[in-house]
């Protein structure tokens, strides 16, 4: 099958009931897309389907074929997305794992709504966990990368 | 134990992780590259030039660049940013000049295993001894170019500098002149505390944070090789059980599935050890999983099958309601509850907790010509090299633990059964063909090392004033030590340290017990243990205590603590305290301390001018810090209520990267109203009924208030445990300000249960 990754066309042969997680991670080596949980419940997977955010973990692969597919290592070149930057300035990552799923949730939401409300955020990030407990620097750094207050931690 | 770090020339090459030099060159996005290219595979072992290696830990080349070995695990407490500016302040480093490998599990690192929040309080006199003889060896050497005394000197950017002339040399320019002079052994000057320029800084960067963002940081499943097979395993789902029959043939049907390997079952005591079962190896993740699924397995439970959750809750509840071993005995209780104006009584149960790591457990592993390599996200190296060299009849040396980056760990990845897993996987498909051993979520919240599942009951006697004049605390828990020896069935001293033995308390009488809670599965350490549900039982009965007084619960704590002072033995009714391994002159039971954080995060909380706000207060003392939460809770028309603004203070002693301190305050926070509000694994005849995070249930964004407040003591005393100690009063300030509001005494955790949400 055919998949636009990251912005190159690649010919996959995979079982098409395979998650875009795994062709990710274990065919095309893009391992910056994370497994934790297998079924859209921890949002450590998240990557972008034709622009939209989507759990790769439970996104098989017949439903990817034609389509384009952006993931961390696509988000931006060399870490320049506002979003990356923001995450820095604030020192939101603590153990990194999710991080990459997040900033692609973000991502996503920033690209429909660029002034998100705190409602917006809750209700955005509801499906990205993050166990070390990041959350109130993921909120300030959106908020700094949207350019809004609150931005700061 | 491990000793301490020693001043060496000797073997700081030697074992230099491979593991995480790929990140300190950020920037390999790995985008669109296939499988097994260069980027995606660690590097060899870099040799290290001549140079200045005064420690195990230091090196310096001889153009100056400066090598500062991590050998703790990064797990998100933010060791790899932390403890290399300690070092680098000392020896007076540019940071833009200092590498940061990871160490592989070696015991010339001293005491590698990153676990009790112990890595800057039990080593920080090491670093900063390390760090000074590397300074004092680097003047020296400049003094004697310049015929200066050396006392004259010192040392700032990479460079030299005699302090009189303003004369400077770089690093570089003498690191081979004092690569002669011996190490300093004694009369080791450390700079004043004002010098450390670094550690003064409030924002310091994260040294791997640009590879976090960008997805390049190697986590434990992240490293790939050529050819590399991917197995499942299917594990007996009770503890004890074992494999009595499968059929491979559907598993093997599955295409991409290469073959099955019975894994070696286990014998009690379980220790680390894997639990049995049959791996699936396959091509890739996928193939391994669908095997899996398509297998057949008849298991024997074995003896454990009987363990209920609801009916085990109730043996830990009369197994409170008698005598058990007393451990804390001062006065005369018995005496002081016969006379008492009112006695406050209260139980508290607390279920099984699973540490639920962001990252399962993984790890890879190859076998070759005697040897095996693995790369682990390992809270423990060393014990996992000493465990595979075991199972699979090898000396240490022929044994390499690589330590990637850990996608969080809070104790369970302290256990080496998911390295030696892949190991053993890797010894059987042998050839040097590289197998990752690849746990589901599912695998993770099964086949756990939980947290003590625990009750108490907590009585008080009071006298017409409303004093505290007697304490009776028991406790039943499930006891680390029955990972370990299966006899043991009752907590001891070295237990009920957190949070039973230590407590400062006013009152003149005071008993402390024991009780049995017999052992059905494996029991491990959860981020601060027992503090877990020792804090909360001990901070919501202060609050019980205050409310049938009728009076303020703030002034209640400092009652009940009593005045500043530091607690003896004998005023703590012990005969001795384990003390988290920290001599009690240097740490002692500080109820001043404990006082000023409760006074510190009361006053930022505005707690006595509070008016309508809904707050809650508790406070702890573990790992040797200090810890106080004021939580403020508001009505909420679907969820009973909602936490509008935490407000969190800690003494911790010196800290070194008061940035990452902050971050632990806010993510303890964060994981213990998560613990509180959802916490919980239970049992259904010897298997854990939780299956993933539908039904264990964490903490996600709508959970945590939007107003968070950290503060952190400013103190030049010995550092004290930092990662840990914001989890323990979390549980009770939230049941304290839950009452506030609802009147609603909530006594077991998780809340979500009683309140319904």
């Amino acid at each position: 099958m055919k998949v636009k990754i990251n912005g190159v066309e690649k010919s996959l042969d995979v079982d098409p009931e395979m998650p875009l997680l795994w062709a990710l991670r274990d065919v095309l080596g893009l391992t910056g897309t994370k497994y934790g949980c297998g079924e859209a419940l921890c949002g450590a997977c998240t990557v972008h389907l034709d622009g939209h955010a989507v759990r790769s973990c439970v996104t098989p692969m017949r439903r990817v074929d034609g389509h384009a597919v952006t993931t961390i290592e696509g988000l931006s070149p060399d870490g320049s997305h506002p979003l990356q930057e923001a995450w820095l300035e604030v020192r939101t990552p603590q153990c990194g794992f999710c991080q990459t799923g997040q900033i692609m949730t973000a991502a996503a939401l920033l690209a429909i709504k660029p002034k998100p409300t705190d409602a917006d955020i809750d209700q955005s990030m509801a499906g990205n966990i993050c166990r070390c407990g990041t959350y109130p620097r993921i909120r300030a750094a959106i908020k700094k990368a949207a350019g809004i207050d609150g931005g700061d931690q | 134990m491990t000793p301490p770090l020693k001043l060496s020339r000797r073997g700081f090459m030697a074992g230099l992780g491979a593991g995480l030099v790929v990140v300190m060159t950020p920037g390999v996005a790995g985008a669109d590259e296939p499988s097994g290219r260069a980027g995606t595979v660690p590097p060899p072992e870099k040799k290290l030039s001549d140079g200045l290696a005064p420690h195990v830990l230091i090196h310096i080349a001889l153009d100056g660049t400066t090598t500062i070995v991590c050998h703790r695990s990064e797990m998100g407490q933010g060791i790899r940013s932390s403890l290399p500016v300690l070092i680098g302040d000392e020896i007076g480093a540019d940071p833009s000049r200092v590498v940061v490998p990871q160490a592989d599990g070696d015991k010339k690192y001293g005491d590698q295993n990153t676990d009790g929040s112990s890595s800057i309080r039990k080593q920080y006199d090491d670093y900063r001894k390390a760090g000074a003889a590397t300074r004092m060896m680097l003047i020296a050497a400049a003094a004697k170019r310049w015929k200066v005394k050396p006392e004259t000197c010192t040392t700032e950017n990479h460079f030299v500098i005699h302090l009189p002339t303003k004369r400077t040399v770089p690093f570089a320019d003498v690191v081979a002149d004092a690569a002669k002079l011996p190490v300093p052994k004694q009369d080791i000057v450390l700079r004043p505390i004002a010098e450390l320029k670094r550690v003064a800084d409030d924002h310091l960067p994260l040294i791997d944070g640009t590879a976090y963002v960008m997805g390049t940081a190697q986590f434990g499943a992240d490293i790939r090789f050529p050819d590399m097979l991917v197995a499942v395993i299917a594990r007996p789902p009770v503890v004890g059980g074992r494999l009595v029959k499968y059929d491979a043939t559907p598993a093997l049907a599955v295409s991409g599935v290469k073959k099955l390997v019975d894994m070696p079952t286990p014998k009690p005591p379980w220790l680390f050890q894997p639990w049995g079962g049959v791996a699936i190896v396959a091509d890739n993740t996928w193939a391994a999983l669908k095997g899996r699924a398509a297998l057949k397995v008849t298991w024997d439970h074995g003896p454990n099958a009987i363990y209920n959750s609801d009916a085990f809750r109730e043996q830990l509840l009369a197994s409170v309601r008698a005598p058990g071993t007393k451990y804390r005995d001062l006065g005369d209780i018995d005496a002081a509850f016969a006379k008492a104006a009112k006695t406050v009584e209260a139980e508290y149960v607390v279920p099984h907790l699973s540490q639920n790591p962001m990252e399962p457990l993984v790890a890879v592993a190859r076998f070759d010509d005697g040897r095996v390599e693995v790369w682990a996200p390992t809270q423990n190296p060393q014990q996992n090299r000493t465990d595979v060299a075991k199972l699979l009849g090898l000396t240490e040396e022929k044994v390499t633990i690589h330590v990637t980056f850990l996608g969080g760990g809070f104790g369970r990845k302290s256990k080496s059964d998911f390295v030696v897993e892949a190991a053993y996987l890797a010894k059987e498909i042998g050839g040097g063909r590289a197998v990752r051993v690849q746990w589901t979520r599912e695998d993770d919240l099964q086949h756990g090392y939980y947290n003590a599942v625990n009750a108490q009951r907590l009585r008080a006697a009071l006298d017409e004033g409303g004093v505290v004049m007697a304490w009776h605390h028991r406790t039943a828990f499930t006891p680390i030590g029955s990972t370990f020896d299966v006899s043991i069935d009752t907590p001891a001293a070295d237990d009920l340290q957190q949070g039973v033995t230590d407590v400062a308390l006013a009152a003149p009488n005071v008993r402390a017990e024991a009780c049995r809670a017999e052992v059905h599965t494996r029991i491990g350490w959860y981020r601060s243990v027992y503090n877990i549900f020792h804090a909360f039982a001990v901070g919501s009965f202060i609050d019980e205590i205050a409310h049938a007084r009728g009076a303020d619960p703030r002034q209640v704590w400092l009652d009940v603590i009593g005045p500043a002072r530091k607690l003896s033995l004998a005023e703590l009714g012990i005969p001795k305290l384990p003390n988290y391994g920290e001599k009690l002159d240097k740490h002692p039971v500080d109820a001043g301390r404990l006082r000023n954080v409760i006074e510190r995060v009361t006053e930022m909380s505005n707690w006595s001018t509070r008016k309508g706000r809904m707050l809650g207060l508790a406070a702890h003392r573990s790992f040797v810090a200090y810890t106080a939460v004021v939580i403020s809770v508001v009505p909420d028309p679907v969820r009973v209520f909602r936490i509008d603004e935490t407000w969190i203070s800690m003494d911790a002693g010196m800290v070194i990267n008061k940035d990452r301190v902050h971050a632990q305050l806010q993510g303890g926070l964060v994981m213990g109203i998560s613990n509180a509000l959802y916490g919980g694994v239970t049992m259904t005849n010897g298997a854990t009924d939780q299956t993933n995070f539908r039904d264990a249930r964490v903490a996600r964004m709508r959970d945590v208030p939007r107003r968070i407040h950290t503060d952190i003591v400013a103190s030049n005393e010995a550092p004290c445990g930092v990662g840990e100690p914001p989890v323990p009063p979390v549980s009770a300030a939230l049941a304290n300000a839950i009452f506030a509001l609802t009147k609603k005494r909530l006594r077991e955790i998780p809340f979500a249960k009683a309140l319904h949400t």
